[in-house]
């Protein structure tokens, strides 16, 4: 396999997807390599698509993308033992014609794009894990090795689309390991239930879904979050806490996502369904200050393996999707251009994101990981102490309501301290900004 | 609380397993004694690391889910060899 392309993509995800696809649509020779058996079969999200980015790339992709349900009710959970407290947003608003989010089951979505890929005219062989870049005596990226025989093939450009543990630039000396507190480890469960039982305790009809976004006491002290996502069928009810947080608590994943399950007021949400698959995956959530650099002599890194995820808002793969897209329109502009793909150049790349909602997003909430990592009194102490402040209020009991509120204030200042409280108001003012 | 055990979660997976070449090897058993916390044998949600008696960590990786969270976890001691399984192999998500 001695072939030479115009650039090779390293991964079917969404970024690796969106560049291929890209590269494709622009007249380039590309060859995408995919470890799994298919494209999406070693991928797992959530999982939440945002329709706006997958737009760009293929703007009428709702004629036969396989989406689950479209999101017409966010609900935030802050939850500790016995209780939970709610912000729930439905509107008719999100019953669009083109909805802005969509539930998707990746396996099915990734395998999708990736016809659309080929499609495009891209080469995609799957099954073929690349081991490891090559390059050449400067230094330049030429190729990758793969655990095919005869595994080496030329490119002027790779686009490394590998993921979150993104070894391949590891291995070539391009950025260092994943700090444990930069990365979060979550687990999954997908719930097989009759669409019309999911409709019914989620109060939905048609294709419409809900997402539920939890956050409180059962990640057990740690900084992480919860999930329940409504698919046609199906539910994804997932947990996640930094990995620093596991090393350092020695907490195990699957008794987190069962302690999440068995909470009474998610165990009546899943009661009688059927779990056909149990995932894991890394979520890279050290931001803005943990993205590396992402371009070099011939190569670019997209996606999770260039830590684009915002935490806070739960976005990733519509960063991932994006940096791919950019990552090929900047290899297409050069090679118009008659540019080499060079370091210099390539920095063009960086540049083009620096204007668009992913690096403005996480350059927003630069300081917000090391405030969250600092401060796990946000996810524990928190929870319990709204939970004793609405448990006052909505108690009718005979007791005056100004006693109820000095008990509420006192609540707060004996959970926190007020020293605690300002500072805690502070700092979260401040990593907003 | 019914508490649902890591093995019968694992055993809803699809896996097809590279027979005799684990993509992953502990690259100094000795080490795994010296640690005090084993953070391996809690964090890995696919429970593929086991602490035994007398401190020694023994593994097995056919339930592997590929995430990565043990070589990342054992940075102090860096001694997890860890790779992708060959492709085609390992985990094979019906659902992701």
């Amino acid at each position: 396999m001695a072939e030479k392309f115009d650039a090779i993509v390293v991964g079917a995800g969404p970024s690796g997807n969106a560049a291929a696809y890209t590269l494709a649509k622009g007249g380039l020779s590309v060859l995408q390599i995919e470890r799994g058996e298919y494209a999406g079969s070693k991928n797992v999200q959530g999982a939440i698509l945002y329709a706006d980015a997958v737009e760009k790339i293929i703007p009428d992709f709702r004629d036969d993308c396989p989406l689950e349900r479209h999101i017409i009710e966010q609900r935030l959970w802050m939850l500790d033992d016995r209780s939970y407290m709610g912000t729930h947003y439905r509107s008719e608003d999100f019953n669009e014609e083109k909805p802005n989010r969509y539930t998707i089951i990746r396996a099915q979505y990734d395998k999708w794009f990736s016809k659309k890929v080929k499609e495009a005219g891209a080469l995609v062989i799957c099954e073929t894990t690349v081991t490891d870049l090559l390059k050449d005596d400067k230094g330049r990226v030429i190729g990758v090795r793969t655990d095919r025989e005869e595994g080496d093939i030329f490119a002027d450009v790779v686009v490394l689309c590998d993921g979150v543990n993104s070894l391949l630039a590891q291995r070539a000396g391009f950025h260092a390991e994943l700090k444990p507190e930069h990365v979060a480890l979550a687990v999954k469960e997908m719930h097989f239930l009759p669409k019309d039982v999911i409709d019914a305790r989620f109060n939905l009809k048609d294709e419409e879904g809900v997402v539920i976004e939890v956050a409180g006491t059962v990640t057990g002290g740690m900084v992480g979050t919860a999930f329940i996502y409504t698919n046609k069928d199906s539910l994804a009810v997932g947990i996640g806490c930094l990995v620093s947080d596991f090393k350092k608590t020695g907490q195990t994943p699957y008794s987190l996502l069962e302690k999440f399950k068995n909470h009474p007021s998610v165990k009546p949400l899943l009661e009688g369904s059927e779990v056909k698959e149990y995932a894991a995956h890394l979520i890279p959530e050290g931001g803005y200050k943990a993205i590396p650099k992402i371009w070099g002599d011939g190569w670019m890194i997209c996606g999770d393996a260039g830590q684009f995820v915002n935490a806070l808002h739960r976005e990733g793969s519509n960063m991932a999707l994006t940096t791919g897209r950019i990552a090929a329109e900047t290899i297409i502009d050069l090679k118009k251009a008659g540019q080499p793909l060079s370091d210099a150049n390539l920095a063009m790349y960086r540049a083009r994101l620096n204007d668009t909602f992913v690096i403005k997003d996480l350059k927003k909430y630069k300081d917000l990981p090391e405030v969250l990592h600092e401060n796990p009194q946000f996810f524990s102490t928190y929870p319990g102490i709204l939970s004793k402040a609405a448990a006052l209020w909505f108690r009718v009991d005979g007791i005056d309501k100004i006693t109820k509120e000095k008990e509420m204030v006192q609540a707060f200042t004996k959970g926190r301290g007020i020293r605690g409280l300002l500072g805690d108001a502070w700092k979260m003012a401040r990593a907003w900004r | 609380m019914n508490m649902i055990k890591v093995e019968d979660k694992l055993f809803q997976n699809r896996y097809r397993v590279d027979e005799g070449k684990p993509h992953i090897a502990i690259k100094n058993p000795a080490l795994c004694r010296e640690c005090s916390d084993k953070p391996c044998t809690t964090a890995c949600p696919a429970a593929c690391y086991l602490a035994e008696d007398g401190g020694s960590v023994t593994t097995s990786f056919d339930g592997c889910l590929e995430c990565g969270t043990c070589r990342i976890i054992c940075q102090d001691m860096s001694n997890i060899d860890w790779s992708y399984p060959r492709g085609g192999y390992g985990i094979l998500y019906k659902f992701g």
